[in-house]
């Protein structure tokens, strides 16, 4: 937790020298608690101070990265317990468990499929995040050859899950040059976790049962040297999940505890009578920073991926696009104009649907601030006065021979003033949802315009 | 060495209003059992924090007639009993609902114009073919909306039903008429803390006791807006705990209702294969938007498939029954 001026001032020299460029150091410690100047800036401050005043400085939950060949999914570093308050950061990693029993070309056709499956969310491509590759066989020679058949199909961040440190070690050599998230260390071999995870700098994850527990075993890792730490509380349960994964969160980052201030990882296939998708959700929102999924599904993973993105939006801003005037299937001086708001998903939900039908069109999109149609109208910033501005402004005019214009039909009541705001126009009612404008488009421009 | 870990916990000043939705013989009405939502004192599902006397209630929508518009998984899923209120909302008791959810639709089963003696019968219907307790909903034009529930709420006195929608431009009417029947209302706000709050002292300025207010925050499907009815929920509760009374409603929300209307759930044809197996997908969407909600605080969600409330209702009961 940050030091507040006067903390800091404690630490400080208390001389005032001037020679950090502030009148006293009480100035020069109010600065730096409001993070507006480097304690490096005064040449006396004595070791000890600057180890308790970065140490106050670190993040209470560490950042904490998996890597492989240059990708990497960081998780930790969170200030907030609830998304308004400010936002969430690194959202939790996606992984998919491969068992090293699954043979060569099971893994191969597991990690292949789900290594390439990329989905487009309002212009975003989402995907799985990486691979945990899990040592069920207890077989150092075993796991080591799962390890190299992942590796060969994808080049995605690992996690390593092996029973033993002996089982680990393989696994670690197979996976050498990247930094994998090695899980886990508990009570009884954490000593040889933490050495493997020393001399092959990767992050540790330690599991333990009980928060007491939990908080003994990272304090004595760190001493052993390594400092990229995961939880794993082994809270497998809904109920159980949700307690415990807020308590460490809520300990990080109101108690500045530093023990437990680390990112969890979550298994949530391990529990029995579970349902992984529905108990990932959870984790979702409510704390997970690495998250481990028995079953590759994109029926599942893509509204996980969905609702990962919806929580990890900063709630103060709304996604946007551009506003002007796009061009769908290369559209000519016949082509429909239609119109709409800038809200990111209002826009996507248009263009997908007139690309996806082959009709050419000019799609308006008015600066609605991020709006979608509705509440933007509602706002009063999706009016005729905004759209006729947005046909003037943008050239639509003189890219097309007719004068239509194809308005949202959630917002049918603006065509009478728009008729007024546009002179010689003639305005047209979409229909209510995206999802109908391709059969709208046959239907109302074939027949007007009889081409397409 | 374990580290004694001190669980921080929170010590909040407010807690959620009950409401009893549904009367039994004893309370002069017919329903077979009650529902009572609300009166938690903490977060959801944070027993250790405060006690949580009630699980979220699961409602199932049923049309008063067959509607024309809907998925085709959902009409799969509820078959024939689509064409008959009262069949629906026995499929619905059947498969797990706690509550029934009717809402009128604004023209009858051959397009022309509902009215009130159908909307009468319909409630009349329902209520002898379930024991559940009952919300009965307009079609959401104020004109409408008054004209179907007033009779709805005089035939049904005594059931203490839940009556909708009360929104800003239009509550007066439906407030005046539960008060008058022993009804409760649900005051439905467009996802805004404050509007949530104002419409709730609007409502109880005109004499409606607050413990039959339910309060609709209103909430948006996952990818389309789930973000911020998410947020507003979390907001209003934690308002609610921390003592601000007219924040104190229990909330419902209408996951079913959004989530069918996305693409994701309705079409199966002509979308991305990267959206998988189109049922799954579906009930995924609904599953998962409903199952955020209640971890954002729901006191009632309202579903439309029964995978879905198979689903939500195994989550809710590993919620409720930990520690
Ligand atoms: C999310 C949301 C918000 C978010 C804003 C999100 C955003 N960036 O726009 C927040 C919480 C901020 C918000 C605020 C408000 N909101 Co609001 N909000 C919603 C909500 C739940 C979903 C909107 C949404 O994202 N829809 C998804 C997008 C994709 O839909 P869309 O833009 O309409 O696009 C679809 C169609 O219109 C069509 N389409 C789009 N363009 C085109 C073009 C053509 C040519 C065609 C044919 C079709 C077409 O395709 C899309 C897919 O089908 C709706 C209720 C609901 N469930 O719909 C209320 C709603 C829109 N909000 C409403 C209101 C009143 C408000 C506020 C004024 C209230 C307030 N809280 O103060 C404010 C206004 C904002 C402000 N003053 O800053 C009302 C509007 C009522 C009305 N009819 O006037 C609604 C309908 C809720 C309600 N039932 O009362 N809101
Ligand atoms: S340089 Fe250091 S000692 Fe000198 S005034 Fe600044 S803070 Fe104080």
């Amino acid at each position: 937790m940050a030091l507040t001026g006067l903390q800091i001032y404690k630490l400080l020299p208390q001389t005032n020298c001037k020679e950090c460029g502030h009148p006293t150091c009480l100035a020069f410690a109010m600065k730096l608690a409001a993070k507006q100047a480097e304690l490096a800036l005064c040449p006396y401050v004595t070791e000890s101070a600057k180890a308790q005043l970065d140490a106050a400085s670190a993040p209470p939950i560490r950042l904490v990265a998996v890597s492989c060949n240059g990708s990497k999914v960081e998780a930790g570093n969170e200030t907030v317990l609830f998304r308004h308050e400010k936002t969430f950061y690194h959202k939790p990693g996606l992984f998919i468990r491969v068992e090293d029993t699954l043979g060569a070309e099971g893994i191969k056709t597991k990690v292949s499929e789900a290594d390439s499956y990329l989905v487009d969310y309002v212009g975003i491509k989402l995907g799985v995040d990486g691979f945990a590759v899990e040592a069920v066989s207890g077989d150092g020679a075993k796991f080591a050859e799962a390890v190299g058949a992942v590796r060969a199909a994808s080049k995605k961040p690992l996690i390593l899950i092996a029973p033993t440190p002996e089982v680990m070690a393989e696994g670690v050599k197979a996976a050498s040059g990247t930094q994998p998230l090695l899980c886990a260390a508990d009570e009884s071999n954490w000593q040889k976790m933490a050495e493997i995870a020393k001399s092959a700098k990767a992050p540790l994850a330690v599991k333990a049962e009980s928060l007491d527990k939990l908080a003994g075993l990272t304090e004595e890792i760190k001493k052993a040297g390594v400092e990229d730490i995961v939880l794993d509380p082994l809270a497998y349960g809904y109920g159980d999940s949700l307690k415990t994964l807020t308590q460490i969160r809520r300990l990080a980052l109101k108690k500045n505890f530093r023990a437990l201030g680390y990112p969890i990882i979550a298994f949530p296939s391990n529990g029995a009578g579970v349902d992984e998708t529905v108990l990932a959700a959870q984790h979702i929102a409510k704390y997970a920073g690495f998250i481990v999924l028995n079953t590759f599904d994109p029926a599942t993973l893509y509204p996980l991926l969905v609702l990962r993105q919806n929580i990890y939006t900063d709630p103060q801003k709304p996604i946007q696009v551009q506003p002007g005037l796009y061009e769908i299937n290369s559209p000519t001086a016949d082509s429909p104009l239609m119109v709409t708001t800038n809200f990111s998903i209002t826009y996507f939900a248009v263009n997908n649907e007139v690309e996806g039908s082959g009709w050419p069109a000019w799609l308006l999109v008015a600066d609605a601030e991020g709006m979608s149609v509705l509440t933007a109208w509602a706002a009063g910033k999706f009016d005729a006065d905004r759209i006729a501005k947005a046909v003037k402004s943008t050239g639509a005019e003189g890219k097309i021979n007719h004068k239509r214009l194809i308005l949202p039909g959630q917002v049918a009541v603006l065509s009478g003033e728009l008729e007024e705001s546009l002179a010689g126009w003639e305005i047209m009612v979409g229909p209510k949802e995206a999802v109908d404008i391709p059969n709208y488009l046959k239907v109302m421009w074939g027949e007007k315009a009889g081409s397409r | 060495m374990p580290i004694t870990v001190e669980i921080p916990k929170e010590k909040w000043a407010g807690k959620v209003r009950e409401v009893v939705l549904g009367a039994t013989a004893a309370d002069g009405g017919t329903r077979a059992k009650t529902v009572v939502v609300g009166g938690e004192a903490t977060l959801p599902f944070l027993h250790f924090d405060g006690a949580i006397p009630h699980p979220p209630a699961l409602a199932i929508e049923v049309r008063d007639r067959r509607p024309d518009d809907w998925s085709p998984l959902v009409y799969e899923a509820w078959g024939e009993a689509m064409n008959d209120p009262a069949e629906w909302a026995k499929a619905a008791e059947k498969a797990g609902a706690d509550l029934i959810v009717l809402t009128l639709s604004l023209t009858t089963a051959d397009r022309k114009p509902n009215t009130p003696e159908n909307a009468k019968a319909v409630v009349r219907k329902v209520l002898n073919a379930t024991g559940l307790p009952l919300a009965v909903f307009g079609p959401g034009q104020a004109e409408k909306d008054n004209e179907l529930i007033v009779p709805v709420a005089e035939e049904a006195k005594g059931e203490k039903l839940l009556l909708g929608v009360c929104e800003d431009k239009n509550y007066r009417t439906i407030v005046a008429t539960a008060m008058a029947n022993g009804h409760n209302v649900s005051s439905k706000t467009p996802m805004d803390v404050n509007l949530a709050k104002q419409l709730v002292i609007l409502i109880h300025d005109m004499g409606m006791p607050l413990d039959r207010i339910i309060m609709d925050p209103t909430t948006g499907a996952l990818a389309y807006g789930i973000e911020y009815g998410y947020s507003v929920m979390e907001r209003l509760r934690l308002a609610a705990l921390q003592g601000d009374s007219m924040t104190q409603q229990p909330m419902i929300v209408t996951p079913g209702e959004e989530t069918w209307k996305a693409k994701e759930s309705k079409v199966g044809e002509g979308v991305p294969e990267t959206w998988g197996d189109w049922k799954r997908r579906a009930i995924n969407w609904e599953t998962l938007t409903a199952a955020s909600l209640i971890h954002a605080g729901a006191d009632a969600v309202v579903l439309r498939h029964p995978e879905t409330l198979a689903r939500v209702k195994a989550m809710v009961n590993g919620l409720m029954s930990a520690n």
